[in-house]
């Protein structure tokens, strides 16, 4: 009984000094000056910019994520293949390296002074300090969720259903849409959650590859940093209300979409 | 629909899980492929499935090659030994899978699957989901939905491997009366001596990727065809070279002329059968098989003094397993 307590408080203490107790001194201090000043601070152009700029870059990388991390889930358990655990390193790679280092890279790779940079600007295709490489930013670092959370699944529930599918008469396609998607869902939608989360917060490498050209390629993470070292704290914790707010919200529409397990 | 093998070898890196294997099974039979793990018998029923490719030889379902057909065109059914049940999908849409696929119209798909829940025993449990099934149900379920596409030839990979002992001789009785009924020709793979006797009118033992004897259940007991056959199919005694069954020791209170003096050195009740582990003079351990109305009309009793005398014994020379004469399968 004692340890039950111990371990509850525990658990609870330690979710509080590091989740609660900040979240909610964000929210506390956004609206410190009025729900007034703070709306004001949300609807700027400039940050309603962002906001649109966040939401379109969230929607063009994580489902182009989850689709590769299914696909990448699919060769790395169903298949046997030379290089299959460098392609499984591989996808791990962005967990290990820092943010800022992707945004390097990515400028080094497709900037003017970059390897592809003067072939793309010839063809008139602008990528850094442009919505592409923000894309391109979000996706690298977001690329593992999706393909670590559906492997283990697909580890799982192993070959049967799929070829008690096929024996049936169900084509690859088929197979795949009416027995493996259904049965991977959880890990997915929890992937899914997962990449949207880490692409909403990204900082570090779309900082470098964005330029933060204020109301055009600044994203809400950038707004924060930007306001916050203006001193406008009013206007850092309303920006962080508002991304903590969308994450909150995909949390809840996956909750949603996802039907009970039946296991 | 008749499956014929014809010189399968299947090779798994450096394992050869089909050494060479040629098997004719006849139309509407049901042949079991019986044999200890490693012999090769999953392997045969999925390359007769198309699930594994084999590196050499050919299959052929009702006259035509189906080597390089795949799974999906080859009209078989097979039931996996842990129910590959669709687990978020009811039980009437699991039955239905093959033929919503085959985009069959929604009123013979209800016909269909209304007629199969019923052979099968499940007709109250179409809106639930496999987790909410016993292994039997679930069991019985895979095999209505692979039934249901109505096919040549049904496959069956240790299909009541994972129920337990009761469980599984209802179903085994109650395959066989659905086999007397659908007909369909049927390879079950078991390690189940007593269950593949039971089920099938032909037996096929397989022994290291290759088959040992293929013969009627009593053919097998009767004229085991190797060493492997001998000891594989029911009990047996060992006596230097020769081997002699259980219910051929055979036990007398008194000494007659050839009868070897051995001691009893326990007796085990079995309901009907009774079995007395002998211990002979000469310190041959041996073990008998007698009904219960044998054992009381000799009035056996554990430690006893006996006299025993062999029935049929057997020898057999050491011949490499190729090389045995294999039996045609059976005429049925």
């Amino acid at each position: 009984m004692v340890t039950k307590l111990t371990l509850r408080f525990l658990v609870l203490g330690y979710l509080g000094l590091l989740i609660l107790i900040p979240t909610t001194a964000i929210v506390w201090r956004s609206l410190n000056s009025g729900l007034g000043a703070a709306w004001a601070s949300i609807t700027t152009p400039d940050t309603l910019h962002a906001v649109w700029l966040t939401v379109i870059v969230v929607l063009i990388a994580v489902p182009l994520n989850a689709i590769f991390g299914v696909l990448c889930a699919l060769l790395l358990v169903r298949h046997d293949f030379p290089g299959r655990a460098a392609l499984s390193a591989l996808i791990d790679l962005p967990l290990s390296v820092s943010p800022v280092v992707v945004g390097l890279a990515l400028v080094l790779a497709y900037g003017q002074i970059g390897w592809f940079g003067s072939w793309l600007q010839g063809h008139g295709v602008q990528i850094i300090f442009a919505l592409p490489g923000i894309v391109l930013a979000t996706m690298f670092v977001s690329l593992p969720y999706v393909a670590r959370e559906v492997v283990p699944v697909l580890e799982e529930i192993g070959t049967d259903q799929e070829q008690a599918a096929h024996t049936l008469g169900a084509s690859s396609f088929q197979t795949f849409r009416r027995v493996t998607l259904p049965a991977i869902q959880s890990g997915l939608s929890y992937g899914i959650v997962l990449a949207t989360a880490r692409s909403l917060g990204e900082f570090g490498a779309v900082s470098v590859v964005s330029g933060r050209l204020v109301g055009q390629t600044e994203t809400l993470t950038l707004v924060v940093q930007d306001r916050f070292q203006n001193f406008d704290l009013t206007g850092a914790y309303t920006a962080a209300v508002v991304l903590a707010l969308m994450a909150v919200a995909t949390l809840l529409a996956m909750n949603a979409l996802t039907p009970k397990e039946r296991t | 629909m008749s499956i014929t093998v014809k010189s399968v070898t299947k090779r798994f890196g450096d394992f050869t899980a089909l050494n060479d294997v040629s098997l004719e099974v006849a139309s509407g039979s049901l042949t079991a492929l019986l044999g200890p793990s490693g012999s090769g018998k999953s392997t045969l029923l999925r390359v007769i499935a198309g699930l594994e490719k084999p590196d050499q030889g050919e299959v052929h379902i009702s006259g035509s090659d189906a080597t390089r057909t795949a799974p999906q065109e080859r009209g078989v059914g097979f039931v996996f030994q842990h129910y590959a049940a669709f687990k978020h999908m009811t039980v009437w849409d699991n039955v239905a899978f093959g033929l919503t696929i085959r985009k069959r119209p929604k009123a013979e798909v209800r016909e269909r699957v209304t007629e199969l829940l019923q052979l099968v025993q499940l007709e109250g449990f179409a809106d639930r989901y496999p987790s909410q099934l016993s292994g039997g149900q679930k069991q019985r379920m895979a095999l209505a939905r692979a039934l249901a596409v109505q096919p040549r030839v049904l496959l069956l990979d240790e299909p009541f491997g994972a129920l337990d002992a009761r469980v599984r001789e209802e179903l085994r009785d109650w395959l066989r009366r659905l086999h007397d009924s659908v007909h369909v020709t049927t390879v079950l793979v078991t390690h189940d001596q007593e269950e593949a006797m039971e089920v099938a009118e032909t037996v096929v033992l397989m022994d290291h990727g290759q088959i040992a004897q293929v013969g009627s259940p009593a053919q097998l007991y009767d004229h085991p065809a190797s060493e492997f056959v001998m000891t594989f199919v029911g009990h047996v005694n060992r006596l230097g070279e020769s081997y002699v069954r259980p219910h051929d020791v055979l036990l007398s209170r008194h000494p007659s002329p050839g009868a070897r003096e051995g001691r009893i050195s326990r007796l085990i009740h079995l309901g009907f059968e009774v079995r007395a582990e002998l211990i002979l003079t000469d310190a041959t351990v041996l073990s008998a098989q007698l009904t219960r109305r044998e054992a009381d009309s000799l009035a056996l009793e554990s430690g006893q003094q006996v006299w025993v005398t062999l029935g049929e014994t057997r020898a057999f020379d050491n011949i490499a397993v190729a090389e045995i004469e294999v039996m045609p399968a059976g005429s049925a």
